[in-house]
């Protein structure tokens, strides 16, 4: 089987790979670009443990090819802190203990950013239903919820 | 597996014609990815259509609204102007599965998907949508009520393709709803889905379409449920009519989800929702 040849940008670098027609954009990332940030739980779409964004539109990317990244423009977990320095929502999540094993939260972390970046004052109702698509057994997702909720407002001040 | 991306429906058509094995096209792959990677369906030809141009389109003409195939449901929830003329069909499509899946997730596939349980199915039949299927011999209109088969099957040629998808001019006086049963809140199937569009002269329906999914092998337009509330202003004898009306139509399965009698049943009463809110919409849209 020949394989593809994909020109794409990754955190905002550019990106060249090739890929066998099957293989999803959550194996590229993994096992081509050694990001590893992103995670298969389900590999169904159900989990949300592989979110990423694609031309800034939330995805699963165990339910997209490689091939199909062919000019746009990813964003991983990998590109969310500034070097050193976390995303507000990295340093709240750290805060607030809203992680226990850590499987779900680089998807779920990738997937608020998007949320936060649309809508910067969300209601509670708002966040549950946008992470619906993101599983998390560990921690009953109250404290996700509130250091969401925290870090929009806090983000919101220094706006 | 063979991938390609063709530039044009033409190319895509004559790809798909003289491909061997199993075909499939590629717009979400929603449903494509998760059957090829749980080996239920592992094409041998797999047809990407978002390289063609105006597969990323929202338009509306003096024919209506014209969709591309490849527009995902969040990008119809982003549309003002589409959600405001025809909300049922938007919030049929923003019912399935969760953030990421609107993402990806387009009407066509939906559709072409094959699922009596498809969520925007039965909204886009009560809306008189229609679909240009692209074909060796050229483009065809079909209504969406005559694609759909069976559970996983379509009444698609080898080597046809739906290229865009048309909902009619909502016109004054319309309005359409969706409703369906699932037993939580988010992130489930249809157990039972009722589509409701009518149009309104003063306070009488002068005109409905009423549709159901997850009753039958495909998504059904039930006119008997349509013409009991024709030239009413939906008295309860009406609505009563219309609920025997559903309940009549359907054919559903028996499984762990729901038993016949009960979704024959939730069919009635959904109906009677539905139209309630479509009829709300329309008294609100003069």
């Amino acid at each position: 089987m020949s394989m593809i040849h994909v020109r794409t940008t990754v955190n905002g670098d550019p990106q060249e790979f090739l890929c066998d027609p099957r293989e999803t954009m959550l194996d590229v990332l993994r096992d081509r670009l050694a990001l590893t940030g992103a995670k298969e739980g389900c590999g169904t779409g159900d989990c949300g443990a592989c979110s990423i964004t694609v031309d800034d539109r939330l995805v699963c990317s165990c339910l997209m090819l490689g091939a199909e990244a062919d000019g746009k423009e990813i964003s991983t977990i990998e590109g969310m802190a500034d070097g050193e320095e976390l995303h507000p929502l990295q340093a709240k999540f750290i805060e607030y203990a809203a992680l226990q094993c850590g499987i779900c939260t680089p998807g779920i972390l990738v997937a608020t950013k998007a949320l936060l970046e649309k809508n910067p004052d969300p209601t509670e109702t708002e966040v549950r239903y946008w992470l619906a698509g993101n599983l998390c057994r560990c921690t009953g997702y109250d404290k996700i919820i509130r250091a969401v909720m925290d870090t929009a407002a806090e983000m919101r001040e220094d706006a | 597996m063979e991938y390609h991306s063709p530039a044009s429906f033409d190319e895509a058509v004559s790809i798909a014609k003289n491909a061997d094995g199993i075909t499939r096209f590629l717009a979400g792959g929603t449903d494509v990815l998760v059957q090829l990677r749980a080996d239920i369906v592992v094409p041998d030809v797999l047809i990407d259509l978002k390289k063609i141009d105006d597969t990323k389109i929202i338009a509306r003409d003096d024919d209506g609204w014209h969709i591309g195939v490849a527009v995902s449901g969040a990008e119809m929830s982003e549309h003002p102007e589409l959600k405001r003329e025809w909300p049922g069909v938007v919030e049929a499509m923003d019912l399935i599965g969760s953030t990421q899946i609107q993402g990806r997730a387009t009407l066509v596939g939906n559709l072409c998907n094959g699922s009596p349980a498809a969520d925007s199915v039965p909204a886009m039949i009560a809306a008189g949508a229609t679909v240009t299927v692209a074909g060796e011999a050229g483009d065809r209109i079909l209504a969406v009520e005559d694609i759909p088969a069976g559970p996983g099957k379509t009444n698609l040629a080898k080597g046809e393709l739906i290229s865009s998808i048309h909902l009619p001019s909502r016109g004054e006086g319309g309005g359409d709803a969706y409703l369906r049963f699932i037993p939580r809140t988010e992130m489930d199937i249809a157990v039972v889905g009722c589509g409701a569009n009518l149009r309104l002269d003063g306070d009488t329906v002068s005109e409905a379409r009423v549709s159901l999914g997850a009753v039958a092998p495909t998504a059904l337009l039930v006119e008997d449920a349509a013409n009991a509330i024709i030239g009413t202003r939906l008295d309860d004898e009406a609505m009563n009519a219309l609920a025997v009306a559903a309940s009549d139509a359907c054919n559903p399965i028996d499984d762990k989800r729901g038993t016949i009698k009960f979704r024959t049943h939730v069919a009635g009463v959904l109906a009677k929702r539905a139209v309630k809110i479509a009829y709300d919409r329309a008294k609100g849209n003069k």
